[in-house]
């Protein structure tokens, strides 16, 4: 166990929707890096969970980017403040699965290869969430979205290896159900130089169709079934920081959400059988 | 035919201290005395020069402790100094054309946010087709993005440019687009005199401006805005441009006391009894210039009109200075098809509302790489003296591969 510092850097009274699962990530991420970060922001929920002028519901200095542009734009905070002497203060971009995955995904590579000295974490809800729910390329397989309305066909793209194929220092998964696994890898992230990304399953209630109160066990679920790993790369391959008890399965996990109700069991069943294969490859994978 | 040195003398007495460089060269070395602190770097022709230049001074400590980014694009190039710029650094990027192009949202986000960011351009087409050569398209596209556009019209005032550019930017919190030719002045070697770092030191202090991240005071720039919000922003923007046009002669007479070189927002030659005004951006003037005094010569009493800044657009300068000519050509090397040269609209603009204004005639002069010859320009004015009110120039001239 490790204390969770009582000091807030995110403020109640915050507009993102009740039950959204980015925002306690981001409570929980700040309390772990401290006051000494700054926050770059493309579109995304987060664009709005931050506050319209004049509210800010950060207490970290916070700069909002097009949707394409975080990873450069952190890159280009970070080189300034290095030629201003500040080695201290930590750059973090943290975009959605669609500014990441998707159109993010050049300067999201070109940062990561430059080995740019900073944190970038996609807090992927699995869909653009804040368009209304439409597929991403982090989507898993059958997922009906606004754009896939028979469920997508293709399985969520296996960014973690792109990222560590890169040569990112530090790559690693969490969700905010186990929190202090997810602060101990951001301080981890934190304390490393170099490319640091982290990636956080983030549930969504209206996107994924479960209720509001149940952000927590949803993710909890997806763990506990083995439809998210908890894992790290510090550079020699993959390790599991949570090892799942499988009580759940993936199936339930599917079927607690209105995204995956289309499906039939035969569907479910073939969809759980692809995700414990689609883990084991990107587990494995050196 | 001879005829004089078409440059200012101010020019010709620091002749024995200048020397031969590439107009991206001399470009690069306005950048290099501005003292950049982050620079993205981006290779495009015909820009490409400018962003290799810097990084050799980089590699070879001249720039210290400037950082220079190598990125994998112009999306991120401008997304990076966007960064840069948020974090109360000075910043410098350049880019041509498609480059141009490509940036042209994160253009738009760069200026509503009053970062004052330097970008140079050297102009060159848009394609389809596949076109390498100069024209103005790209740089007039991005009229509407709330960048300040500085043209040049030589490899000196590409250099002198940048610091003046950098000295509107940050005084008023708007970015300056710094452009020039593509391979007529990016390509070209000419005389420059290179101003001392003394000088641009006392000309241009360090960026210090409250507009940056800041972890001991945070704040979120670029929020989503209420519409009242964003409209006043708006407000500010074009007011600020105003502005810019009225402290921008305070900003030339400092420059030519401390550099010896005088610049005006609207660069005119013998427009005093001229009957007929070339109107034109850029490197164009130059062989307006020369053309002028053929004309003179033959009996045309031809004025040359350079607006410097396209924006904000100097309207009254130039409804003054072409107030009492009966004819002005527009020289286009931009084209807004359906409506015509772009420039021809910006002077239209300018001179509305005069009793008798002058007849404005839209000539194409050049398309990428198209450029007019002396004798072709003559050709053009003769035309629209005749009463031709659109111009194709018959038999162009320009690179062939």
């Amino acid at each position: 166990m490790i204390d969770i510092p009582r000091e807030e850097l995110f403020n109640p009274g915050h507009p993102a929707c009740p039950g959204c699962g980015a925002a306690p990530s981001m409570r929980l991420a700040l309390k772990a890096l401290g006051p000494k970060t700054m926050v770059v922001i493309p579109a995304s929920c987060w664009s709005i969970i931050a506050g319209a002028h004049p509210s800010f519901s950060l207490e970290v200095p916070l700069l909002h980017t097009p949707f394409l542009s975080a990873a450069a734009a952190a890159a280009g905070l970070k080189a300034a403040l290095e030629a201003q002497g500040d080695q201290e203060t930590l750059v973090m971009a943290w975009a959605g699965d669609g500014g990441t995955y998707d159109i993010g995904f050049q300067g999201l590579s070109g940062a990561a290869e430059r080995r740019t000295d900073m944190l970038y974490v996609c807090y992927d809800n699995e869909a653009y969430m804040n368009t209304g729910g439409q597929r991403s390329s982090a989507t898993p397989l059958g997922t009906q979205t606004s754009t896939t309305p028979g469920g997508k066909l293709e399985e969520k793209k296996d960014l973690l290896n792109i990222i560590v194929a890169h040569g990112a220092s530090y790559v690693a998964t969490a969700t905010l159900a186990y929190s202090h696994d997810l602060l101990k890898k951001f301080r981890k992230a934190r304390d490393k130089k170099g490319f640091r990304f982290i990636h956080l399953l983030s549930p969504c209630p209206t996107g994924w169709g479960f209720p509001e109160d149940k952000t927590i066990t949803m993710a909890r679920m997806a763990v506990e079934s083995g439809a998210y790993h908890l894992m790290e790369w510090e550079g020699e391959g993959w390790q599991t920081t949570y090892h799942p008890s499988f009580q759940v399965k993936v199936e339930d996990y599917l079927q607690a959400q209105t995204r995956f109700a289309h499906l039939t069991g035969e569907e479910l069943q073939e969809i759980a059988r692809r995700t414990a294969e689609y883990w084991e490859r990107v587990s494995r994978s050196e | 035919m001879l005829v004089d040195f078409p440059y200012p003398s101010s020019y010709l007495c620091s002749m024995a201290e200048s020397r031969l460089m590439l107009g991206s060269e001399a470009l690069a070395l306005g950048v290099k005395l501005c003292r950049p602190q982050v620079i993205a770097a981006y290779p495009i022709t015909p820009q490409t020069h400018i962003v290799e230049c810097l990084a050799q001074m980089v590699e070879k400590g001249e720039l210290s402790p400037c950082r220079l980014v190598t990125v994998e694009s112009e999306l991120s190039s401008i997304s990076l100094v966007l960064g840069a710029s948020a974090g109360g650094a000075r910043v410098f990027t350049a880019t041509a054309s498609q480059g141009l192009a490509l940036m042209h949202e994160i253009l738009h986000w760069v200026a509503g946010m009053r970062f004052p960011v330097v970008l140079a351009n050297a102009n060159r087409a848009l394609g389809g087709p596949w076109i390498l050569y100069m024209d103005q398209t790209d740089s007039l596209s991005q009229r509407d993005t709330g960048w300040i556009q500085l043209y040049c019209a030589s490899a000196q005032e590409a250099l002198d440019m940048v610091p003046l550019a950098y000295k509107i930017a940050e005084a008023h919190l708007l970015p300056v687009m710094v452009i020039m030719d593509g391979f007529w002045i990016s390509h070209t070697m000419e005389p420059v005199e290179a101003p001392s770092q003394e000088a641009i030191d006392a000309f241009l202090p360090p960026r210090r401006d409250e507009l940056k991240l800041d972890p001991d005071n945070p704040q979120a720039l670029g929020a989503p805005s209420p519409s009242d919000t964003f409209y006043q922003i708006k407000r500010e923007i074009q007011e600020e441009m105003e502005q810019v046009l009225e402290a921008f002669p305070q900003y030339a007479q400092e420059y030519n006391q401390i550099v010896g070189r005088s610049y005006q927002a609207v660069e005119r030659w013998f427009m005093e009894d001229a009957q007929v005004a070339l109107v034109g951006l850029g490197g164009i003037t130059g062989t307006a210039r020369y053309t002028a005094r053929v004309l003179r010569d033959k009996g045309i009493k031809a004025g040359v009109v350079f607006p410097r800044f396209l924006r904000p657009f100097p309207t009254y300068e130039v409804r003054r200075l072409l107030e009492s000519v009966e004819t002005v050509l527009v020289m286009n090397r931009a084209l807004s098809p359906g409506m015509g040269g772009q420039l021809t609209q910006e002077v239209k603009t300018a001179l509305y509302g005069l009793s008798h204004p002058p007849r404005v005639v839209d000539w194409m002069a050049g398309l990428g790489g198209i450029d007019p010859i002396p004798s072709s320009m003559e050709e053009a004015v003769k035309k629209a003296l005749a009463g031709e009110e659109r111009i194709w120039t018959s038999k162009p001239v320009g690179a062939k591969r």
